[in-house]
């Protein structure tokens, strides 16, 4: 009682007539409320700045899927067909999404209704996200509880709410598969260590449960069914092995494997992929280990036994890779994919799959990213580290391993930070909680022999303040005020980081663009959405959109059309032959436009407001992809001495695609920018090498109000006679 | 109705207009009546050709009484649609009930206004982003009339002095815009000779072939409308290729016929207004706020050319007061039934009027025949559903802005029905949880963990009952120190005595309260481990009991025999010291099993 003695709080506690424990309960219990609240509203910038509305590009896809969920229920969902994706092979889309979001927005509406709250379906999908983001909050403070102590949960709790590296992927509108995916693998891993530290089959069981909800949400599952054997691996190889980690990881295997079947995009993955395979020999080791175990228990003669054990594992480990052998010659078990292979391998992607490499978020990270995303985490990170192997339990080490796997992966791939940033959190948590119980209790012990030396008469309190202070190591109080408030500094520091990242980098919607005016005041480029809309009501239901696979998901769900391909990159030749129309001329990308069907063409520009991720500036990637399957498309073709240019140097090639002519055309007209010439390229700071375009075969059927988005139309063929 | 056989009519003037609204076509008719027969008349028969019949969508006649009064106490007559065996098929009748009967020889002035939507044909009916749009226009010269027309003229008003080709006729003149032909003098019944015009009107043709307009009514003060606007451009379709560099650089050259915005007027005091369609909210619109009137400019995504769509939604919530009257539990809502855009037409018109739940004897009136039913709408917290008022109307002209009623029976007390749910909720949440906070739901009553857990349970509850023993042995202490204190600043020997004596038979009595608690806790297996501690720590209590006392009766003792405050102090201060650590001690203790 005496540490918060001071404080006003703990006077209106007393007036309660509350114990410390039930103070200490009280407090933390509002904390945890407060930290609950605060990680859904620092997620509602998006909201209040533009408003209730989905962001980016995946996310309109499980929009529309959450959609035609509620809308014919589960069986038809389960066995939609979408004839208006990937035209003309079309897309199973039951068979080839993972349901955890959609069923799960599907669920909370389903209960809102129940409860007679008649929201829409569309501000369930946009708060889902900040949901489970306060949800994570939770199991954040469930998990550092059980690897640490209730301080470091309570801490963990505060930092990952207000996470950059987290709120990027769970602002509200971000309604994505990692929104949910995040909780679920913090959950799954929670309740695995909570089950090994207890050995205990409920826990074991509710982890299964756990990793089934993450198999239905993301493929990241991938990520805990490696990490978990590897966990299991180490605490066998130090000498860590118990019943409690034989039933926990038993239980979950076999189970979680067994549910993770009934997802139909998995199937039967566990024991027919590569990546599955090291989960699987774990369980086999487990099982020898056990046996080995029991035997030893049996025979008391240990040269006997040395034998014995020499025997047994050479023929387990030769049973082990002769099935694995046999599997992967026979096919049955598949070896791994590239996605697999780039994330081991940074370099991997660029060179073979170079559709992966497209993707800006598959960069490997940059130090200003981690920089960006985890703050002082950085620095606490390995703190952290320190005050784990100090204490080494099972729990520590599972927590050490998931931190540094999971950096790993973050430095390989940008968007990978996501997963990295639970284990920040937590291990950063143990630092920041550990630290300032050392200093707060070296405090205390001070504050208790100062207080009762004052409770002395007057004359004797200086004299005995004094020699208190001299039986003290010098300066060790002042030392640890200063680290406390150096710490409060930094954590203070953390929070207005998080603030400034989550306004102003993590809360644009990017569908809708917003720039400064001339008079400070903001403008909103709306283009995208006029775009769509246009194409929702102005041409024929049955129209086919040709567009680059980025806004095939916009253009379906919002504008209603089929598209030719959209970012569900299954097909890579389907693909290509899009980036090998884009990248031919006219003449020759109309015969291949025909062959698909195509009736409209949507090309993104950011010449005329200065908007750079626009397609010229994607084109490369499009002559890349489309070079990979069609050897005509050859990349130097469209390069002058290595350089990619638009402007008069630009190459002939170049300068005549069916790309360049649809984002340039009339555009040479125009002024954009005062001072310089008709056809300056505000994106790029030049004035194109083409301004004479003249189209043959199709013709502009709408440009927006900021020329952002392009639609032309593909004329019929002409009549013969 | 033979009468009118016997009547002749005087039209003294027939006046046509296309005014400047896109694609309603406004015709006033201004007639004289005479009676020349020999019977009283009291009704007028209004005749319209096939052709503008089915595009008519309002109709109404007012009379204009020559005499005296003035000219804006128009009375509007009532209008019924009839059905004549003996006229041609091909026209539709209307009568007019006169306001009095006019008998033979007498004058009347009857002014009839009728309008008609989609009565302009673009021709042609495709055109480029360059072209100028071009609509004809037929009607007949002679104003189609079941009596015999003694005079009759009329004058068209186009929008535009730009007029492609009109039918010349002996008798007509053109002034700038206006076309005028007669008078004609002594036409038989039912004379027609047609007449086109085909001229350039590049005034928007906003059509919505569908609203939607949806008045919802809260009781805590709010009528909420929401109007689905499903908009087309009903003029000549647009071919080719719509350049938005020529639309930007040249906007009155290149797609003249466009519109780009419409004008919502709502009624004063409206608030939280938006504006969104399917996929969001559309950012271009402005509000302009007066005291008398709100102005809503708003602007599709996409400029409106020929045969162009577009779908949205405005919304609006208004003061309750200002449109709903009520007297006791008797209600109605009194609001205007179109669209608050001007300058648009409405294929169909649906009005839903949505009522608080439980709301009884409900019924609708307009001034205008329209289709009604009702259904039931689901919204927050209803469990029944509201009941909806729906009315349906075809072919809606602005002209149909009036007011209608929706009469209704609600008692205010059902307005807490929904926050008594919330709040009903809520404590069932609550108590649900205090239930099962309490409640036992381990599943076996004997097993070893589940027993040790209870016992532990009480040897907690015995604790703190040591505890807070301890905790007023203490405070007991605290007191005697405040009475030395007391003593050493007022010498009240007598007052300190007093506190001592009290304090010893309170200690006394706490010391047996203890007793039994310390005896039960030692029957217990599972607070072995914290008993030894609680042991010291009355043990402790007891020394420091002991000390206090001591030094209390060392004070006094030394003030009885009037020591000196340096003397007395002296004494004690070994003391003192030795009660400080004694109580360091005790408050570590009580940390320490407050721990456990």
């Amino acid at each position: 009682m005496a540490a918060v003695a001071n404080m006003p709080v703990s006077d209106l506690l007393k007036s309660f007539k509350l114990k410390t424990k039930q103070q200490e309960l009280l407090i933390r219990v509002s904390i945890l409320c407060l930290v609950y609240i605060l990680a859904f509203i620092t997620r509602l910038f998006s909201v209040l700045r533009y408003e209730s509305m989905i962001h980016e590009f995946d996310p309109y896809f499980n929009y529309r899927t959450t959609l035609y969920l509620t809308q014919n229920g589960f069986y038809d969902f389960w066995n939609w067909f979408d004839y208006e994706s990937w035209y003309p092979l079309g897309r199973i889309v039951g068979g080839t999404l993972y349901p955890g979001l959609m069923v799960t927005a599907a669920l909370i509406y389903r209960i809102l209704h129940f409860l007679r709250f008649a929201v829409h379906i569309r501000e369930v999908c946009v708060l889902t996200a900040p949901f489970f983001a306060s949800n994570t909050t939770l199991v954040a403070y469930f998990f550092g509880k059980e690897i640490w102590d209730t301080g470091a949960g309570l801490v963990a709790a505060i930092l990952i709410a207000v996470c950059p590296g987290y709120i990027s992927r769970s602002v509200a509108g971000s309604y994505d598969n990692e929104g949910v995916a995040i909780f679920a693998l913090l959950f799954t891993f929670y309740l695995f260590v909570k089950a090994v530290n207890t050995g205990s089959l409920a826990w074991s069981l509710a982890s299964a449960f756990g990793y089934f909800y993450m198999v239905s949400a993301w493929g990241g599952y991938v990520f805990i069914i490696n990490l978990i054997p590897l966990y299991v691996l180490v605490l066998l190889i130090t000498g860590r092995y118990s019943m409690r980690l034989y039933v926990a990881y038993n239980c979950m295997y076999v189970l979680g494997m067994l549910l993770a079947m009934q997802i139909r995009f998995v199937g039967f993955q566990h024991v027919q992929s590569g990546e599955h395979m090291a989960a699987m020999g774990v369980f086999f080791l487990m099982q020898v280990f056990y046996f080995l175990d029991w035997v030893k228990h049996m025979l008391s003669d240990t040269k006997l036994f040395q034998a014995f054990l020499r025997i047994t594992v050479t023929c387990a480990v030769a049973v082990g890779t002769i099935a694995l052998g046999l599997g992967m010659l026979s096919g049955y078990i598949s070896p791994w994919t590239g996605r697999f292979y780039s994330l081991l391998d940074p370099t991997y992607a660029k060179d073979h799959i170079p559709i992966i490499a497209s993707v800006s978020e598959h960069q490997p990270t940059a130090w200003s990213s981690f920089m960006f995303d985890f703050h002082i985490l950085l620095f606490l990170f390995p703190a952290g580290l320190y005050f784990c192997f100090k204490r080494l339990s099972d729990a520590t080490i599972f927590i050490v391993m998931y931190g540094l796997t999971s950096m790993y992966f973050a430095g390989v791939m940008v968007r990978l930070i996501l997963v990295a940033t639970p284990a920040v959190c937590l291990i950063s948590a143990i630092a920041v909680s550990a630290t300032v119980k050392n200093l707060t209790v070296l405090l205390r012990s001070k504050n208790k022999g100062v207080q009762t030396g004052s409770t002395k008469g007057s004359s004797s309190s200086k004299a005995s303040s004094k020699a208190l202070l001299d039986q003290s190591q010098p300066f060790q109080k002042n030392g640890a005020i200063a680290l406390l408030f150096g710490a409060f500094y930094l954590l203070s520091k953390y929070a207005t980081h998080c603030t400034w990242v989550t306004s102003e980098a993590y809360s644009s919607p990017s569908i809708v663009l917003a720039a400064r005016g001339a008079h400070g005041s903001r403008v909103i480029f709306d283009d995208y959405r006029e775009a769509y809309f246009w194409l929702r009501q102005n041409t024929p239901p049955d129209a086919k959109v040709m567009s680059w696979w980025d806004y095939g998901y916009q253009i379906t769900a919002m504008g209603n059309r089929t598209v030719i391909v959209d970012n569900n990159t299954w097909n890579n030749t389907h693909i290509a032959t899009v980036g090998r129309a884009m990248s031919s001329y006219e003449d020759e990308a109309i015969e291949i436009m025909r062959s698909l069907d195509v009736d409209y063409v949507l090309v993104v520009f950011g010449g005329v407001t200065g908007y750079s991720s626009d397609d010229i500036n994607k084109f490369l990637w499009m002559v890349r992809i489309g070079g990979g399957v069609f050897p005509v498309i050859k990349e130097p073709d469209y390069l002058v001495n290595g350089e990619y240019r638009v402007d008069k140097g630009a190459a002939p090639k170049m300068l005549n695609c069916l790309m360049y002519k649809l984002c340039y055309y009339r555009f040479g007209e125009m002024l954009t920018e005062y001072g310089k010439p008709p056809g300056y390229d505000r994106a790029r700071g030049v004035e194109i090498g083409n301004k004479d375009i003249k189209l043959e075969h199709l013709e502009e059927a709408f440009t927006t109000s900021n020329w952002i988005v392009r639609i032309y139309k593909v004329k019929p063929p002409n009549n013969r006679w | 109705m033979a009468i009118s056989r016997y009547v002749l009519l005087v039209f003294t003037i027939a006046m046509l207009a296309s005014t400047a609204i896109s694609d309603p076509i406004l015709t006033k008719v201004n007639r004289h009546v005479e009676n020349p027969g020999p019977l009283i008349m009291s009704e007028v028969l209004l005749a319209f050709p096939e052709l503008q019949s089915k595009n008519l969508a309002y109709l109404t006649a007012s009379s204009h009484e020559t005499k005296g009064k003035p000219k804006g106490s128009v009375v509007s007559l009532p209008i019924k649609a009839v059905n004549l065996d003996d006229r041609p098929s091909a026209a539709t009748f209307y009568s007019v009930l006169l306001p009095k009967e006019v008998a033979a020889g007498e004058s009347f002035t009857l002014d009839v206004l009728a309008v008609f939507t989609h009565a302009l044909r673009p021709v042609p009916e495709q055109i480029t982003q360059a072209d100028i749009q071009l609509v004809l226009y037929r009607d007949s010269v002679y104003y189609l009339s079941p009596y015999e027309v003694k005079v009759q003229s009329l004058s068209v008003k186009l929008p535009d002095s730009k007029i492609e080709s009109y039918t010349k006729l002996e008798s007509t003149k053109v002034h700038g815009s206006e076309i005028k032909y007669g008078p004609y003098e002594n036409l038989p019944p039912f004379s027609l000779s047609p007449i086109t015009f085909h001229f350039e009107s590049n005034l928007p043709f906003a059509v919505a072939q569908e609203l939607v307009r949806e008045i919802e009514i809260s009781h805590w003060g709010n009528v909420q409308v929401t109007e689905h606007y499903k908009l087309i451009h009903g003029g000549a379709k647009s071919k080719g290729e719509f350049s938005r560099r020529d639309f930007q650089a040249r906007p009155n050259d290149r797609g003249a016929s466009a519109f780009s915005f419409l004008v919502a007027h709502l009624p004063a005091r409206a608030r939280s207004v938006y504006y969104r369609d399917l996929i969001g909210n559309i950012s271009t619109s402005h509000l302009r706020v007066d005291s008398r009137k709100s102005e809503l400019v708003i602007e599709p995504r996409y400029p409106m050319l020929g045969g162009w769509k577009t779908a949205f939604t405005i919304g609006y919530g208004l003061p309750l007061q200002d449109f709903l009257y009520e007297s006791e539990e008797n209600r109605f809502l009194n609001m205007t039934f179109g669209s608050p855009m001007i300058e648009l037409v409405i294929d169909t018109l649906i009005v839903k009027v949505v009522l608080p739940e439980g709301s009884s004897g409900i019924s609708a009136a307009a001034p205008f025949p329209i289709k009604q039913w009702q259904e039931t709408k689901i919204s927050h917290l209803d469990i029944g559903g509201r009941p909806v008022v729906v009315l349906e109307k075809t072919n809606v002209v602005p002209e149909h802005n009036q007011y209608f009623q929706v009469y209704y029976k609600f008692s205010g007390l059902s307005m807490l029905r929904e926050p008594l749910m919330l709040i009903s909720g809520f404590l069932f949440v609550f108590a649900a949880c205090i239930g099962y906070m309490h409640a036992d739901t381990s599943i076996s009553k004997s097993s070893a963990s589940y027993l040790a857990k209870q016992q532990w349970e009480e040897v907690q509850v015995l604790i703190q009952k040591v505890q807070n023993v301890i905790n007023r042995c203490l405070a007991m202490h605290d007191n005697l120190e405040a009475s030395l204190r007391d003593l050493s600043r007022t010498g009240d020997v007598q007052a300190c005595k007093a506190a001592r004596k009290s304090a010893d038979g309170l200690l006394k009595e706490l010391s047996k309260e203890m007793k039994p608690l310390l005896t039960s806790l030692q029957a217990y297996s599972s607070a072995a481990q914290i008993l030894p501690k609680v042991e010291e720590l009355v043990a402790k209590e007891r020394e420091l009991q002991e000390k206090v006392m001591l030094k209390h009766s060392t004070a006094v003792e030394g003030y009885e025999r009037k020591s000196g405050a340096r003397d007395i102090d002296h004494r004690v201060a070994l003391l003192q010291q030795k009660i400080t650590a004694l109580k360091q001690e005790v408050d570590d203790l009580l940390q320490f099993i407050d721990d456990i």
